[in-house]
């Protein structure tokens, strides 16, 4: 290179502001792909601590309130052996004998046993075959009788006050794990899949039958209104009924487990949330206006029973391995407000106080818990006068099955 | 030494090369964070110079930087580097949307370095560590003015060197000193100095009107 280009290489170099005694080098290989977009914005805009909310703050007695010994419980997730009357009294199932358990006093009775066993006393009225046994139970909604399912797949009916059967009403060819009240209408789900609706007034008590489901019905409840019945079974489907149908209006096939449990939003008649089995451990909301699937939490363990509140926008959910809790989540956010543990074995059956406040499970390690997962909140005068003229306008009416005919009025099933 | 002097220590060509080193490690893991390069999710926080700062866990990026600063620190030791810039590009259009540069120069000679020992070889290490986390506060702190990066964006890393410098194969003469438009706004900021090396650094960015 000849001087004189050396020389205006130099100039051009000088006016570029580059140094010739200089290199710039680059690192030759790319820097690896972000794996994920990001967006600063969202990042930057989004809150250091979630918003503080009265809901989110409230706190919630860890350890259950009373815990009484259930032996005998059957440990079984196709049965429902726990139920508590608007009388506040418990109804739970130990083996083949009924236990009342009353809330405000404490007292426990011996209520009734289906079956034969000369070990018992004689003292309990005994009904049925002799090697039977209780697999459900279920209070009306005045608390003043209890259906029991039996293994040999026999309904009965039981007057609390004067401890006695008031009928039989045989069917089922199964065991009867699963039992719903609405008025006088009492729906029974048998394990070969058929769920019977039993108009305890009339002789001629079974005035439908359902027989959608494939497998044993676990779960059954009535809405709120008694327009709609959820049901669930061992085929891993939800069945939503219309309740004059008896073809189901939704079939819901999402989970992949059994579906025990199943409840409907106290606060809005068309929201149904179930929880699936050990292999689906999913928890679904679904609009049963629509039929439309609103949410889903996945929980990571099997999902044992489910109870919305009736004042707090939540849904407490009863779970087996590992961790055996009660977990309470708000809705519709679905973020975890507390977990409850305290049971050694799966939670099989739940049950809520008539005042919605307490919670009592009955677990696979023979304990009966209460939690008093919700307070009361400030009363709303004006709601509470309304709750208590609203109240039990219509008491279900049972009758013996020979009086039966005398009642006229049939509910009727299209 | 004397007595009196112990806590403050004259640091070789070694020690400061660690230390300014280690700065970029800290630096460039904060600005691929702060600009949001990489999802946040990967980056875990260390407390480091009295800050809390982020750096990234995946590993590919580790390894990327770990490759190009252990060259950075032979260029150090041997003196060659005058210049280490991280520019952003936009993956789409490769074009430079920012540039941030450090500048190293040397504080004093290093080999001169047994002839005396002046004071301003002397420098106690919090003042060095002081001066280092201003820095890199100032690099938390300009996402508050700098633009945001509406497209994907990538990066690549520029070294200055010497002419006459060793050069590994994975590093290459770049064609393009990814300079920004004439209209480029550019932001100064702290410098720190180890009394061997001197770190300036400097941030420009592409203004839109």
């Amino acid at each position: 290179m000849d001087p004189s280009s050396l020389a205006y290489q130099e100039e051009v170099a000088r006016a570029c502001g580059l140094a010739l005694d200089k290199r710039i080098l680059a690192f030759a290989s790319e820097p690896p792909p972000s794996e994920h977009p990001t967006d600063l914005r969202s990042h930057w805009n989004r809150p250091l601590r979630p918003p503080v909310n009265p809901a989110a703050r409230r706190k919630v007695a860890t350890q259950p309130e009373r815990v009484l010994d259930a032996p005998g419980l059957v440990d079984d997730y196709y049965l429902n052996l726990l139920d508590w009357s608007p009388n506040n009294t418990l109804a739970i199932v130990l083996g083949r004998t009924v236990y009342l358990w009353f809330a405000e006093t404490g007292d426990v009775v011996e209520f009734c046993s289906v079956g034969a066993d000369p070990s018992t006393s004689t003292a309990t009225p005994t009904a049925g075959s002799p090697g039977d046994s209780v697999t459900s139970v279920s209070w009306t909604q005045d608390g003043a009788y209890l259906a029991v399912g039996t293994n040999e797949g026999d309904v009965q009916i039981w007057d609390v006050e004067q401890s006695k059967k008031v009928r039989s009403m045989p069917g089922h060819q199964a065991r009867v794990g699963v039992l719903g009240w609405r008025d006088h209408l009492l729906s029974s789900g048998c394990r070969d899949g058929s769920i019977h609706h039993h108009d305890v007034r009339v002789a001629n008590h079974r005035v439908a039958e359902l027989t959608s489901h494939t497998s044993e019905v676990c779960g059954l409840k009535w809405r709120g209104d008694g327009a709609a019945l959820a049901s669930g079974g061992n085929d891993n489907l939800v069945h939503i009924w219309d309740a004059r149908s008896s073809t189901p209006k939704f079939t819901k096939s999402e989970h992949n487990a059994a579906v025990k449990a199943l409840d409907w939003a106290p606060w809005q008649l068309n929201l149904l949330a179930t929880g699936g089995g050990t292999h689906d451990r999913h928890i679904h909301f679904w609009n049963s206006t629509t039929g439309a699937k609103l949410s889903s939490i996945d929980t990571g363990s099997q999902v044992t029973s489910l109870i919305w509140s009736r004042d707090y926008r939540e849904i407490l959910s009863a779970h087996g391995f590992p961790d055996n809790q009660l977990t309470l989540w708000s809705y519709p956010s679905l973020g975890k407000v507390v977990d409850l543990t305290g049971h050694d074995a799966r939670v099989l059956h739940t049950a809520v106080s008539p005042d919605g406040m307490v919670v009592a499970t009955a677990a696979g390690d023979e304990c009966l818990k209460f939690w008093r997962v919700w307070e009361r909140k400030k009363v709303d005068k004006s709601r509470e006068a309304d709750a208590h003229t609203s109240r039990p306008a219509d008491k279900a009416a049972v009758s013996d099955d020979g009086l039966s005919s005398a009642f006229e009025r049939k509910l009727k099933i299209r | 030494m004397l007595a009196g002097t112990t806590n403050k220590f004259r640091l070789t060509l070694k020690g400061s090369t660690d230390i300014v080193t280690e700065f970029f490690e800290y630096g460039l893991n904060s600005i691929l964070y702060q600009r949001g390069l990489y999802a946040p999710e990967d980056f875990k926080s260390f407390k480091k110079y009295g800050l809390h700062l982020l750096v990234s866990t995946d590993e590919k990026v580790q390894t990327y930087l770990k490759t190009l600063l252990s060259q950075v620190e032979r260029w150090l030791m041997a003196s060659a580097i005058s210049k280490l810039v991280l520019v952003i590009i936009s993956k789409d259009t490769r074009e430079t949307v920012e540039r941030w540069q450090f500048d190293v120069q040397l504080e004093k000679d290093p080999k001169n370095q047994d002839a005396s020992i002046t004071s301003r070889g002397l420098k106690p290490e919090k003042a060095i560590h002081d001066e280092i986390q201003a820095v890199l506060r100032q690099i938390t702190a300009s996402v508050s003015f700098l633009p945001i990066l509406d497209e994907p964006c990538t990066f690549n890393v520029l070294a200055y060197t010497d002419k006459n410098a060793e050069i590994p194969p994975d590093w290459k003469d770049s064609d393009n000193a990814h300079l920004l438009p004439e209209n480029a706004q550019h932001v100064r900021l702290r410098g720190f100095g180890t009394g061997v090396h001197r770190v300036e650094s400097l941030v420009a960015y592409r203004s839109y009107e």
